[in-house]
């Protein structure tokens, strides 16, 4: 557990682990707190987009050595996932399009790994970052999903390639039609526009609080966890395993909900 | 839970790594799986094709054994035949030369008769001349009776 200036409280311990490493402008501080919008949490950013390089450059440098020979092994576990993926978009999107494919790989694999922090010991990493620097109260989270500006982030982008989607393969005409005349006719066109307006605000909502609630409870449950002291080992061990299957069902949900995004996008109604 | 610039850099991230996925990692990947797939399939119609050509050569060679097997009865037939045919010509040529054999001693037995009955003949002859000798010692004087003796010869 990280010490809080010698004395360690539950609620002080809690806080901490939920703490992002943000900077700011000087200008910007409330009591040594970041607040406003130009804030940046600099631990979801940098474990985000290391663990992103590091497993996307893997795959980019297995793609480039790919062949339609015996796979090596390391080709063949990223043609598994891909293949997996694959399959997904194959089922549920019909359309003709270069992206999803690709999209769909993208959330899939970088959820997952960055899900799969939360699989190490919640004090291991902060601590051992903490004797790194030599600050014994830097903030600093390694589960990047608990951050919902990461998962309103995807959800965005997500919802912005949707719209873009459905504009390409429609036309602009038909789009609007959509929008207007749909669920029913154009006589009703204002409480049509009302309801696509809500539909299209709930889809990214739900999308990224989905992911970002169920890390940030898991994460909390395993915080709790770790405050048992000596009782945790009994408990942390299944909420681990339990845990294994929560991320890898959070990165295939966020994956599996996109794609049907894009294909209601692409479809026509 | 603040929202704040954060999302701007993540989105980029997010981008970045959608664009890398897009252009270095699938496209490969799909173009090495679409490859095996087109392999497989065709190494599965050429292993297709090799059992049914073994198929057909096992057919060939079956029919070419049941040829032969028919040719080889054939020629024993055949032999058999031609076996009894020189049995018969051998039989039918010693029975010829027996009978030629037969024919010859028959002809020795009667020559042999025949000289033996001649030399009996003179024998004959002989002895009744000596025994008439005998008998006739006194009183028949030899020379005188020789015409009659040559007589009694011719007609034995």
């Amino acid at each position: 557990m990280s010490a809080d200036g010698g004395t360690l409280t539950t609620t002080g311990y809690i806080e901490h682990h939920l703490t992002n490493l943000a900077v700011c402008a000087d200008s910007a501080k409330v009591d040594g707190v970041c607040t406003g919008f130009w804030t940046f949490h600099l631990d979801t950013l940098l474990v985000s987009g290391i663990l992103g390089l590091v497993v996307f450059g893997f795959m980019a440098l297995m793609a480039s050595r790919a062949t339609a020979g015996v796979p090596s092994g390391g080709q063949n576990f990223v043609e598994m996932v891909v293949g997996l993926v694959d399959q997904q978009v194959r089922d549920t999107f019909h359309g003709k399009s270069a992206l999803v494919t690709p999209l769909a790989i993208t959330i899939f694999v970088w959820v997952f790994v960055m899900n799969a922090m939360d699989l190490i010991p919640v004090d291991f990493l902060p601590t051992a970052l903490q004797a790194a620097t030599g600050n014994h109260h830097l903030p600093f989270k390694f589960v990047p999903t608990t951050d919902p500006n990461l998962t309103f982030a995807m959800s965005l982008t997500v919802f912005a390639i949707s719209i873009v989607l459905g504009l390409k393969t429609k036309g602009f005409g038909h789009f609007m039609h959509e929008v207007f005349a749909v669920p029913f006719g154009l006589k009703l066109a204002p409480i049509n526009l009302l309801f696509r307006i809500v539909e299209e605000i709930a889809r990214p909502i739900s999308l990224s609080l989905r992911l970002f609630g169920n890390m940030y409870a898991g994460e909390m449950v395993f915080i709790l966890i770790a405050l048992l002291g000596i009782y945790q080992l009994p408990l942390a061990l299944p909420w681990e395993l339990f845990h294994i299957l929560i991320i890898t069902l959070q990165a295939f949900v966020f994956m599996m909900l996109t794609i049907v995004y894009m294909s209601m996008a692409a479809e026509s109604h | 839970m603040n929202i704040n610039a954060t999302l701007i850099g993540q989105a980029i991230w997010f981008a970045l790594f959608i664009w890398i996925t897009m252009k270095y990692v699938w496209p490969p990947l799909q173009k090495a799986m679409a490859d095996r797939q087109a392999q497989i399939a065709d190494g599965l119609a050429a292993a297709e094709r090799g059992k049914h050509e073994q198929e057909l050569a096992a057919k060939r060679s079956a029919d070419a054994l049941r040829e032969a097997k028919e040719k080889s009865s054939e020629l024993i037939a055949q032999a058999e035949k031609r076996a009894q045919q020189i049995v018969e010509e051998a039989k039918g040529t010693a029975k010829v030369e027996a009978d030629k054999v037969v024919a010859g001693a028959k002809a020795e037995i009667d020559q042999e008769v025949e000289r033996a009955k001649q030399e009996l003949r003179e024998r004959v002859a002989e002895l009744a001349v000596a025994g008439a000798e005998k008998i006739l010692r006194k009183e028949i004087n030899a020379s005188a009776h020789a015409e009659m003796l040559v007589a009694l010869k011719q007609d034995l």
